[in-house]
């Protein structure tokens, strides 16, 4: 029993269609979800989202956060800024780490680095996310 | 009296003119139509985005979130959507007004955050503290070119610097017509559930209601103020392929009125010239008898 999944940013619609399993990374933990799941409404954290499709295949995609729901009969992911796997680049991710670690480094208010540390997670996400699909890292 | 090759020239110049208005005209058009494609592009997020949020504060009824709590104060902060660019008519002008009136009316103790350049300087030289700017906007701008002025307005209110936070910006009704609208972003006012249309489910929630809570309303705000952005610029082309399409239209009324005048001119000089010969042919004849 397949289930309809759509996933959408503020932006545009990342991806419609049908699915067996869902993986996504919640706040508190991974987080599968198989067809019948009971309603769930959960909040993500940066990472990559995998979708199973019915008849083969899936779908990667890399959310910067967001939120997940469940219902019986679909799934909604509104996804912060999503990106599909082979859209990411690479080495702006990189740069984007490097230039926050080294903020990170300094001096900071309190306030301020759990922001940066955020962008830290986004970015390594990205990275580990995009080494993946290219087969490597 | 100009004479006839200044008339021409004139002419020359005011069809140059009208060609780079009709252009403009064109381009407009298809901005117009890109723009409105990313408006509907939102709607999908956005009225997900509020089903979840109508859901959840049902359910998280004890927890008030500071973003629901009502502040009585004077002191506001307007986030105020403008184009980059002129020749577009009244439409930065009136959105300007609008915003204005709002907040010498309700919280005189104004502050702004500009989105466009054309707000942000004209607030700049009324002396109004601009807080925040992200002007230079590009055609097709992502959420993440105004979430950190957005921010900016959010923090303010979180700190308890600000009572509200409001958004102006010019809505768009129709190609013909656009309106200002102002309103209020926080306190977050959330429309009523249609009638009949029950809570989506009992769901399961990971964290706690509250934390999704505190994870949905600053994003329901950014996303508000984004589609604000996307509609401003519909707004936005919207009025200049109407200002280029009356300027091309004037173009065409005055080079019809040139042409009337070089005509004319024309045919005074030739009058002219024909008295000169005539009354030329007439004194050789009467000398010659």
């Amino acid at each position: 029993m397949p289930i309809p999944v759509r996933v959408v940013s503020v932006e545009r619609s990342l991806f419609e269609g049908e699915a067996d399993f869902i993986l996504a990374r919640s706040t508190i933990g991974e987080l599968g979800v198989l067809p019948r799941h009971a309603p769930l409404l959960a909040v993500l954290a940066p990472g990559e989202l995998r979708v199973d499709k019915t008849g083969g295949g899936s779908e990667v995609l890399f959310v910067g956060g967001g939120f997940m729901e469940v219902l019986p009969d679909r799934v909604t992911v509104l996804a912060d800024v999503a990106e599909r796997a082979d859209e990411i680049n690479l080495e702006r991710a990189e740069q984007t780490r490097r230039s926050v670690q080294e903020r990170l480094a300094g001096q900071v208010g309190t306030e301020e680095r759990v922001e940066l540390e955020q962008a830290l997670a986004r970015a390594e996400a990205r990275l580990r996310l995009a080494r993946i699909r290219r087969g490597g890292g | 009296m100009p004479s006839l090759r200044d008339i021409r020239n004139r002419i020359r110049s005011v069809q140059n003119t009208k060609k780079i208005t009709q252009a403009y005209q064109v381009v407009s058009a298809t901005k117009l139509r890109r723009a409105q494609q990313m408006v509907q592009a939102t709607r999908p997020y956005a009225e997900k985005m509020l089903e979840v949020l109508q859901t959840t504060a049902e359910l998280a009824t004890e927890y008030r979130h500071p973003f629901l709590e009502r502040r009585e104060g004077k002191r506001g902060v307007m986030v105020l959507v403008t184009t980059d660019r002129g020749l577009c008519g009244a439409l930065n002008v009136n959105t300007i007004r609008a915003a204005n009136r709002v907040m010498n009316e309700q919280y005189p103790q104004a502050r702004y955050v500009t989105l466009g350049r054309k707000g942000r300087d004209l607030m700049l030289r009324f002396r109004r503290e601009v807080i925040a700017d992200a002007s230079n906007l590009p055609d097709r701008p992502g959420i993440a070119d105004v979430l950190p002025a957005v921010t900016v307005a959010l923090e303010e209110y979180s700190k308890g610097n600000t009572d509200a936070v409001l958004l102006g910006y010019a809505k768009w009704v129709s190609t013909l017509r656009q309106e200002p609208v102002v309103r209020t972003l926080v306190p977050v006012e959330l429309p009523k559930r249609e009638e009949g249309k029950a809570p989506a489910a009992d769901y399961i929630y990971e964290p706690e209601p509250d934390e999704v809570l505190d994870a949905l309303l600053p994003r329901y705000v950014e996303t508000q103020v984004y589609q604000a952005v996307l509609e401003n610029k519909a707004s936005e082309h919207s009025a200049r392929m109407i200002a280029m399409q009356n300027a091309t239209d004037a173009a065409a009324d005055f080079i019809e009125a040139l042409t009337l005048n070089m005509n004319k001119v024309r045919q005074a000089s030739i009058t002219t010239e024909l008295m000169e010969i005539v009354s030329g042919a007439e004194a050789l004849r009467q000398s010659s008898q």
